[in-house]
């Protein structure tokens, strides 16, 4: 039995240990902000927190995750939303937006380690999400619009 | 609920029309036929005390639900059809609530018919009408229900602000009644009747008197002057459900008691499995099952990744597909389509191009665009569950009455047993159109009556399964001469993704594909001496429609080709375009990214800016590229474009679709192509088919024009006018002419 917090919920599982966090939290947590889309971290569509970090759900594998605290996006926002998610409104920066949930959790560590992001620092940080519907544009005037109200 | 004729209805409809004294405008229009001249699929699942005065809205004293059929695929049409509705209903965002609705003949697109038929935009002649009231006519015999080829605004525009008006009419009608006020006295405004004394009626306190009286469909649209929502930036209905990750995509639905499959199929398309093992697939955890579909194995587990894991582990002996194994052959057989008996079509023929060829200077150049794949992040993925006597199937999918006949064909059922529930989907650009999905599902849940199954595709099952973008080519010569394009010849050979689509539905297209002259056909430069012909492609890999479709290769043959005759003419790109354009309203295009360009001439320094446009979708479009090559590679710094749409109908979702067309384009021509080894697609994860990526990305400034009379779409194409664009802009930083997709075979980019 493993054992660890997600958004500040306690939950336990008895998965195989080699199983992916990602699917964890879909398939046995019922918490799908977190998705699937390649599976080998080339997309970032899984991006969640682990103890404050941004990491590709799809790579933790969950017998390594005794004891630790994960944010997913239902988290994020729970209690209000966060200023990455309200500039994501404002800027109207979905399409499909399957890819967001991901985008918006990479967006807003990137927040907590550098505060005031410039485009090359927005690139960098944001290279690893894929959105195939092209937000891009937004995304980088979303990020910006968040810095300022941080 | 939803599909079933309702004889008594229609005839109800009939007799209301001659009630009003038949057609409601003083001309004929084929939108008021089509919201009034169909069952409303929508009555028989009603409440008792809820209304539904057509097809896409119903009300009930809780909630009003505007039906939004077009598929939401993340180009904002769930939010685009709802505000056409809500204008005429006098409805404010935040009053209602969005459904995709039944698979239904109601739903029949009106807005496809340009498509199916080769007339410019702007040609009205009788003989383009003609052609397109019999495109129509057949849409509607067909109940052809589909979003695709940018044809969600044009079929909704007129048809969806007549469905809300008639809405309110009929409110209106029933307050009328209920308190005995003149109807001219009384108007609506904000979800509220409004009495002549001030009196506040809600719609939903009217809907079961509004229930019992004849839809009033004598009504008049209001003049744009006076609209509130159509053309002003709105918050899209699922923007907000899309930053909380509260959305529900159909990957992440559940239904009771469901089980999780995922599948592995031939790689080499269409053949058989012949033998496998699953002994090891058998013993790994949470593994409930294994079993044979028609092309392969379906593993079902306790959950998603049990199941992707197990399938992958089953050994699996395949028969060879129906095309050639290898790449080369199928570059070879579109080589070998350049003959007059492989011709599809000689679209145009003018002046007289063979004494115009004679000249000894004639231009030619050969292009060539690869297959690429799909691959929406979201993954092929769909829910069922299969009885004795009903069917269910949860999957985001842009044809339902099409997937809803198949799961009847498959299970034995008819189509009225069986229930579809349109999904939000994570992307499509074309792949939602095809069924891989929804047979497999099928498939498994036959097998295992009455409990629900999710099927899942890895995104490395996804690739191989994917029917690529077609390949083609294009042969194109010309001639210049005292600084003037005088002759265009120009030839262009390609599989035919709508012909084999539709062969895969056993609906066999006729004619010649009107996609494959995409840019030639409708090229609107004066030209003297032009020609323009296609060939077919046959023996070649399965295709399908991948956004913007024959224009995706078409407008890069084309206005790269075009290009070219300019430099050697020695003429500005920009303004050589501009001199040619023969319609005012497409001039105006070229003109505008002219201007917010602030186009000047060559750059130098190492910097070039390109220029393409072309008619794709009935849309003029036209697009300027700024590159600088630097050492090491070539960097997008800027890019300007514009469109004529007749009408924005939200001016920041348009920006953002145009936007994402960019850069699904130039993505692809920079960095993606399918290739086959051994029947198998050689590209099965985004590390060898990746798009474009943030860095790659530069500001894109977009405008809309409404210059022209002709209401289109956006979502395709964008998407067609950028690669010519940035080629012709890396011709004009570095005098490299690229004629290849994937351009990263041939020049670096940073």
């Amino acid at each position: 039995m493993i054992e660890l917090t997600v958004n500040g919920e306690k939950r336990q599982t008895d998965v195989s240990p080699d199983m992916p966090l990602l699917w964890v939290l879909r398939d046995e947590f019922g918490i799908t902000g977190p998705k699937y889309g390649c599976g080998i971290a080339q997309c970032g569509a899984c991006t969640v927190h682990i103890n404050g970090v941004a990491v590709r759900s799809c790579q933790a594998r969950i017998g390594e995750l005794g004891g630790a605290q994960v944010l997913t996006i239902e988290g994020l926002g729970a209690k209000s939303l966060h200023a990455v998610q309200k500039a994501w409104i404002d800027h109207q920066v979905p399409q499909c937006g399957y890819c967001q949930t991901g985008q918006i959790m990479q967006a807003a560590a990137l927040l907590d380690k550098t505060p005031k992001p410039t485009d090359e620092d927005i690139d960098m940080a944001m290279s690893g999400n894929l959105c195939r519907c092209g937000t891009y544009v937004r995304i980088r005037a979303a990020i910006h619009a968040a810095a300022e109200k941080l | 609920m939803g599909h079933i004729t309702n004889i008594s209805r229609r005839t109800f409809l009939v007799g209301s029309a001659a009630l009003t004294g038949g057609v409601a405008f003083g001309t004929w229009s084929f939108a008021q036929d089509a919201v009034t001249d169909v069952p409303n699929p929508l009555l028989p699942g009603l409440g008792p005390n809820a209304a539904s005065f057509n097809a896409w809205v119903k009300i009930s004293p809780e909630k009003i639900t505007l039906i939004t059929p077009h598929a939401d695929v993340g180009q904002g049409v769930a939010s685009s059809q709802a505000i056409l509705i809500a204008e005429e209903m006098d409805l404010d965002l935040g009053q209602f609530e969005t459904e995709f609705g039944p698979p239904s003949a109601a739903y029949w697109n009106t807005g496809l018919a340009n498509e199916f038929v080769p007339f410019t935009e702007t040609d009205h002649s009788p003989a383009a009408e003609a052609a397109r009231e019999g495109a129509r006519k057949y849409l509607k015999e067909s109940g052809l229900q589909i979003t695709g080829g940018s044809s969600t605004i044009p079929d909704s525009y007129e048809k969806l602000r007549l469905a809300g008006a008639v809405a309110r009419e009929t409110l209106k009608a029933a307050a009328a009644k209920r308190s005995g006020a003149a109807l001219a006295d009384i108007r609506t405004q904000s979800g509220h009747v409004i009495l002549p004394d001030g009196t506040k009626i809600p719609y939903g306190q009217l809907a079961t008197e509004a229930a019992q009286l004849p839809p009033v469909q004598n009504v008049a649209l209001r003049a744009p002057s006076q609209w509130r929502l159509i053309g002003k930036p709105m918050e899209r209905v699922d923007i907000k459900a899309k930053a909380t990750g509260a959305l529900k995509f159909g990957i992440d639905q559940t239904v009771d008691g469901m089980v999780f499959a995922s599948v592995k199929l031939n790689p080499y398309k269409g053949g058989a499995l012949t033998a496998f093992d699953a002994g090891t697939a058998e013993a790994m955890p949470g593994v409930k099952k294994v079993l044979q579909i028609t092309n392969g194995i379906a593993v079902i587990a306790s959950n998603s990744w049990y199941a992707m894991q197990a399938v992958d582990a089953v050994e699996c002996t395949w028969a060879k597909g129906n095309y050639p194994p290898e790449q080369a052959e199928h570059w070879a057989a579109v080589e070998a389509s350049f003959s007059p008996a492989k011709v599809d079509k000689e679209w145009r023929n003018e002046g007289d191009i063979a004494a115009a060829l004679k000249d000894a200077t004639v231009i030619d150049a050969e292009y060539r665009a690869p297959y690429v794949a799909h691959q929406p992040l979201e993954p092929l993925n769909a829910i069922a569950v299969v009885r004795e006597d009903a069917a269910e199937i949860w999957v985001g999918h842009q044809m339902p009455r099409i997937v809803q006949s198949m799961v009847a064909t498959l299970t034995g059922l008819k189509p009225e047993q069986v229930v579809f529930h349109n999904q939000w989907s994570g992307g499509s650009f074309g792949h939602r159109l095809e069924f891989e999905n929804v047979r497999t599902v099928i498939e498994i849940a036959k097998e295992m009556r009455g409990t629900p199954v999710k099927v899942v595709f890895s995104r490395e099952e996804d690739f191989l399964q994917d029917f690529p973008r077609q390949i083609a080519m294009a042969r194109n010569r010309g001639v210049v001469k005292d600084g003037k394009i005088i002759a265009a010849d120009m030839h262009f050979a390609s599989a035919s993704a709508v012909r084999s689509q539709f062969g895969r539905l056993g609906m066999p297209a006729q004619g010649p594909d009107t996609q494959i002259p995409a840019g030639i056909w409708n090229m609107t430069y004066a030209i003297p001496n032009y020609r323009a012909t296609t060939y077919a492609v046959e023996g070649v890999s399965p295709t399908s429609s991948w956004r913007s479709v024959g224009a995706s290769t078409g407008g890069f043959f084309a206005e790269c080709f075009i290009d070219e005759l300019i430099h050697a003419a020695g003429l500005d790109p920009l303004k050589a375009r501009i001199a040619m354009s023969t319609i005012d309203v497409y001039r105006k295009v070229l003109e505008a990214v002219g201007e917010m360009s602030d186009w000047k001439g060559p750059l130098g320094n190492g910097k070039g800016r390109g220029v393409a446009f072309m008619e794709a979708f009935g849309v003029p479009i036209a697009e300027v590229v700024e590159v600088s090559a630097t050492a090491k590679g070539i960097k997008i710094d800027k890019i300007w474009i514009a469109a004529e749409v007749g009408k924005v109908v939200d001016p920041v979702n348009f920006e953002n679709l145009v936007q994402g067309g960019v850069v699904w384009g130039l993505g692809h021509a920079i960095n993606c192509e399918l290739t086959y080894s051994q029947g198998a697609a050689q590209q099965t994860n985004y590390t060898s088919h990746e798009g474009m990526r943030m860095y790659q990305c530069p500001p894109i400034e977009v405008r809309g024009l409404e210059n022209g009379s002709d209401i289109h779409g956006i979502g395709e194409p964008p998407t067609a006018i950028s690669p010519p664009a940035l080629a012709n802009a890396i011709f004009a930083a570095t005098g490299k002419r690229l004629r290849e997709m994937p351009f990263n075979k041939f020049i670096d980019f940073v």
